[in-house]
């Protein structure tokens, strides 16, 4: 799509630069971006030396493999030497557990395969007619294709199939981080792609707190509007919601991706890395889709887990620090020998910050 | 794994879709986006078609855009 490039174009980039210089704030002020896309892009474009005076952007827990607790990982690697066939995006295979990867255990013999979408599994299963789990990770916009895979799965009768049941949810993580007084966010970065799907209503909560929010497309121009009417907001102390990646994002979202994210899940309390125990952050499977449901039909020993010595990934997506305040980053730490998931993901603040600096 | 460019839909059939990404044909789910039709631009995520790309709105954000500069 020709139109697409405008959004890349360098004289629009150069006006808005003006655009951002032209702020001033005699306090700090903290924007968060909460999709590891933008976390990328941001550094890619190297948007944080675009920056006025006292504005700092911070990453939040925005990529789905950095946020899947180690227990998971740990349960997933423990299914698999248990001889079960495990697919899943190729993003998770390389995160380290407690004490192993996916990626070893297939060494060791595993039957571990990348799937590109969660349908591949099916595929998989008819034709291998193996057990097969897929690890069921993501956000919102991941959600609603794993729900019509199970929902095929159902309908073909398929029984060598289930998941791991993983996904979650975006706005009660933003519920947390909002009222983090420590923290202080004041205006966030919000999700182009979880958009397209919950559309702006889900997301009006945060203006109660006083904090704006803007979705964005993933464009430079996109973020860096996006950045100017935040800034904007915060400027005049106003607090709403805007959709600046209208070409994408229907204001009340994609309702029929909504509607089978509701008949094959529900809300479930679920642990994320950094920010803990959160309620109804989770999606498990309803009970008329128990039979697809992993943990409930194999009985596996997960060892307890434990977090990788040293790794700051917790407080990396907790905007807390930045991933070079880190002893280990970039020394110990590499995307070719990551300790921890923020630097295996490319969409990890720590990989982010690797690349492109 | 959200750096998804529009991908042009030509054919339809079902719930499966083709879409031409940069020259190459791949197959696509329509299970999220049923009323997708032939010829529409659509965002793709883990082989779903999730979305319409709306080339009204896209132009219209960018006159928007410029009025913003322009004030
Ligand atoms: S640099 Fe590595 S060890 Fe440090 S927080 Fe990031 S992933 Fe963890």
């Amino acid at each position: 799509m020709e139109l697409v490039r405008e959004f890349r174009d360098s004289s629009r980039v150069n006006i808005l630069k003006e655009k951002l210089e032209g702020f001033a704030f005699k306090n700090e002020v903290k924007i968060m971006e909460v999709c590891g896309t933008h976390t990328m892009q941001i550094h890619r474009f190297g948007i944080h030396q675009m920056l006025p005076e006292n504005v700092k952007l911070i990453s939040g827990p925005g990529c789905p493999v950095c946020v899947t607790e180690n227990s998971y990982i740990d349960h997933a690697i423990e299914l698999a030497r248990a001889g079960f066939t495990i697919t899943t995006f190729g993003d998770m295979i390389r995160v380290p557990g407690s004490y192993s990867s996916l990626e070893k255990v297939r060494a060791e013999g595993g039957d571990v395969h990348v799937v590109y979408s969660p349908m591949d599994s099916l595929e998989l299963a008819q034709r291998s007619g193996k057990e097969v789990i897929f690890l069921a990770i993501g956000f919102e916009t991941t959600a609603p294709t794993i729900g019509a895979t199970v929902k095929k799965a159902k309908e073909l009768e398929l029984e060598n199939f289930s998941i791991l049941a993983g996904n979650k949810l975006v706005p009660p993580a933003l519920k947390v981080l909002v009222e983090d007084r420590n923290l202080g966010v004041n205006g966030f970065l919000l999700p182009g792609h979880v958009s397209v799907i919950i559309g702006m209503r889900p997301y009006e909560f945060i203006t109660e707190y006083g904090v704006p929010g803007v979705i964005s497309g993933f464009e430079p121009v996109d973020i860096i509007s996006s950045i100017v009417l935040l800034l904007e907001m915060i400027e005049k102390g106003e607090a709403r919601i805007i959709n600046n990646y209208k070409r994408a994002v229907r204001d009340g979202g994609n309702p029929t991706a909504q509607r089978i994210i509701q008949e094959v899940f529900e809300p479930v309390d679920s642990e994320w890395r950094g920010l803990g125990w959160m309620e109804g952050s989770g999606l498990g499977l309803r009970e008329e889709y128990s039979e697809f449901d992993a943990e409930k039909r194999f009985q596996v020993d997960v060892p307890p887990p434990r977090e990788h010595p040293g790794c700051r990934c917790g407080d990396v997506l907790k905007g807390i620090i930045n991933p070079p305040e880190c002893p280990l980053f970039g020394k110990v730490c590499t995307p070719e020998n990551p300790v921890g998931p923020c630097m295996v993901s490319s969409e990890g603040s720590c990989s982010a910050w690797y690349k492109y600096g | 794994m959200c750096l998804a460019v529009p991908m042009k839909l030509i054919k339809k059939e079902g719930d499966k879709g083709i879409v031409l990404s940069m020259g190459v044909e791949r197959e696509v789910s329509l299970a999220l986006l049923p009323e997708a039709e032939i010829g529409d631009w659509v965002i793709v995520h883990a082989g779903f078609a999730i979305e319409r790309m709306d080339e009204e709105e896209a132009r219209e954000s960018l006159k928007l855009l410029e009025e913003m500069w322009s004030s």
